[in-house]
C-alpha cells in the first residue's frame, strides 16, 4: 500500500512538472515564432542582396523561388531565387552545397545574371573550415570570394575553372588548398546547371511562400 | 549578511565553476574564441543558473527525493529552451554563431550541480544569489579566456560587438597590433583554449598561495598583539 502511494504521488508530481514546463515552452514559442521567422527572412534577404545587386531586379526574390534537386548543385534539394526586371528574367540566385570541403560541406549562394555571368558568390555560415586558413573563403576574412564577380563559363574557359595548383586561374590560400578547390568546383557546377536549365528555371511556377507580416521586410 | 558575502566570494573565487570545480569545459573551451562569443554564452549561462536555482528553491518542499533530479532537469531544460527562443528572436546573429552551444547549457554540470547541491536546500534569496554568482564566475573566466584568445589569435579586442549591442558597437573594435598582424592560429584553435585555461588556473593558484602566506604571517603576529592587550588590561 505504502509503495503504491509513493508511486502515485511521485508520478503526479512529475506529471505536473511536465505539464507546467510544456505550457511555459508553448507560450514562449507562440510569442517568439513570428519574430524568429522575420529574422530568418531578413537574414536571407540581406544575403541574397549581397550576390544579386538591388538594381538588377524589381520583384521580391524571397517569394519568387523554386526548389530543385540536381547533383550539380549538391545533395538534397536547393532553392533557386529568380530575379526579374520589368517582368523579364534578369538573373537567379542558386543555392549550392560543396560536399568536399576540408571540414565537411560548405553552403554557397551563387548569383548569376541572365546571360550566365556571376554577380556574386558568398559562403553561407555555418561551415567547419579551419579558422585562419580555410575560412578565408568568407568575405569577412578575405576578399578572395569577390574574384568570382564577372566570371562566367567562358571567362576563364571551363577547363581553367580550378585553383592555380590544379592548373586553373583561381588563387588558393597558403596552407589551404582543399577549401578553395571545393568552392571553385561547386561554383563551376552551379554555373553548368544554370547553363543547362536556363529556360526551365524562369518558366517553372513559383512556390507558394507563407504569408508574411514582417515590418522589416518592407524596409 | 556575511552569508551572502560568502556565497558571492565562493562563486567568483573560492569555488569558481571554471577554475576550481573545472565544470562546463565543453562550452568554455569551444566558445571562448572572441570576447563577444564569450559574453553571449556567459550571460546565457548566468541567466539559466540564476533562473534554475530560483525555481528549484521555490519548489524544494513539494518535490520528493525520488523524483527530485528528473524534476530539476525538466526545469533546466525548459529554461534553456526559453532562452534559446528569446535569443533567436532578439539577437539572431549571435544565435547563429553560438548555435549549438546554447542547447548544450543543459548539459553544463554547473547548472544541475548548483540546483542539487545548493538551491534544493536553501531559501530563494541565497539560491538566486548563488546561481547568479556561480554564473558570474563562469562568465568572468569565459571573458578572460575570450580576451586572451582574441588578442593573441587575431590581434583585436571587442570585434563584432554589434552582434550583442546593436550597430553603435561596431566601432568598439580595437586593433592592437596594426593591420600587419597575421594572427596566431594556435590561440584560435582548441589547444590554445586548453593552454589558456591552464594558465588562468595556474594564475589563480599562485594568487591563492600568496594570500595564504600573507594570512599566516598575519596570524603569527596576531597572538602577540592580543597578549599585549591582555597584560595591559
Amino acid at each position: 500500500m505504502m509503495m503504491r502511494q509513493a508511486i502515485t504521488r511521485n508520478s503526479l508530481i512529475l506529471g505536473l512538472f511536465a505539464i507546467t514546463t510544456a505550457g511555459v515552452l508553448a507560450l514562449t514559442n507562440n510569442a517568439t515564432v513570428p519574430k524568429i521567422e522575420c529574422n530568418r527572412q531578413a537574414a536571407l534577404k540581406s544575403s541574397l542582396l549581397e550576390v544579386m545587386p538591388a538594381e538588377r531586379f524589381d520583384n521580391t526574390l524571397l517569394t519568387d523561388f523554386i526548389t530543385v534537386s540536381d547533383p550539380l548543385l549538391g545533395r538534397n534539394s536547393h532553392h533557386i531565387y529568380r530575379a526579374r526586371l520589368d517582368g523579364t528574367a534578369s538573373g537567379a540566385v542558386l543555392e549550392a552545397t560543396a560536399a568536399d570541403g576540408y571540414g565537411g560541406k560548405i553552403s554557397l549562394l551563387v548569383g548569376v545574371s541572365a546571360d550566365g555571368t556571376v554577380t556574386g558568390v558568398r559562403v553561407v555560415p555555418p561551415h567547419n573550415e579551419t579558422p585562419g586558413l580555410g575560412d578565408k573563403v568568407e568575405l569577412k576574412k578575405s576578399d578572395w570570394v569577390l574574384d568570382f564577380n564577372g566570371r562566367s563559363l567562358d571567362n576563364p574557359a571551363e577547363e581553367r575553372w580550378a585553383v592555380k595548383k590544379d592548373g586553373g586561374d583561381f588563387d588558393s590560400f597558403t596552407g589551404a588548398t582543399i577549401t578553395p578547390r571545393a568552392v571553385v568546383g561547386q561554383v563551376k557546377r552551379a554555373l553548368q546547371y544554370y547553363e543547362q536549365h536556363r529556360e526551365d528555371i524562369y518558366a517553372m511556377p513559383a512556390e507558394p511562400a507563407a504569408a508574411q507580416t514582417c515590418e522589416e521586410a518592407d524596409a | 549578511m556575511s552569508d551572502y558575502r560568502k556565497i558571492t566570494m565562493d562563486g567568483l573565487w573560492h569555488n569558481n565553476p571554471a577554475t576550481v570545480q573545472i565544470l562546463g569545459l565543453c562550452p568554455l573551451l569551444a566558445v571562448s574564441g572572441t570576447v563577444v562569443n564569450a559574453l553571449g554564452l556567459g550571460l546565457a549561462t548566468m541567466a539559466v543558473l540564476a533562473g534554475s536555482n530560483a525555481c528549484v528553491s521555490l519548489i524544494r518542499h513539494y518535490v520528493t527525493d525520488a523524483v527530485r533530479l528528473p524534476a530539476f532537469v525538466m526545469i533546466i531544460a525548459a529554461l534553456v529552451t526559453v532562452i534559446e527562443m528569446l535569443m533567436q528572436a532578439f539577437t539572431f546573429e549571435l544565435y547563429e554563431i553560438l548555435g549549438i552551444f546554447i542547447p548544450l547549457i543543459v548539459t553544463n554540470c554547473v547548472v544541475l550541480g548548483r540546483a542539487d547541491a545548493f538551491a534544493s536546500k536553501n531559501p530563494i534569496g541565497p539560491a538566486l544569489l548563488d546561481g547568479a554568482m556561480m554564473g558570474a564566475g563562469f562568465l568572468v573566466v569565459l571573458l578572460l579566456l575570450g580576451g586572451m584568445r582574441e588578442v593573441i589569435g587575431q590581434g583585436t579586442l571587442f570585434t563584432n560587438m554589434q552582434l550583442l549591442f546593436g550597430p553603435a558597437a561596431a566601432s568598439w573594435e580595437i586593433n592592437l597590433f596594426g593591420a600587419d598582424y597575421r594572427g596566431f592560429l594556435f590561440a584560435v584553435l582548441p589547444p590554445g583554449a586548453f593552454i589558456g585555461l591552464g594558465l588562468l588556473i595556474a594564475g589563480k593558484n599562485v594568487i591563492d598561495k600568496r594570500m595564504k602566506e600573507a594570512e599566516k604571517k598575519r596570524q603569527a603576529e596576531a597572538p602577540k598583539v592580543s597578549r599585549r592587550v591582555r597584560t595591559t588590561g
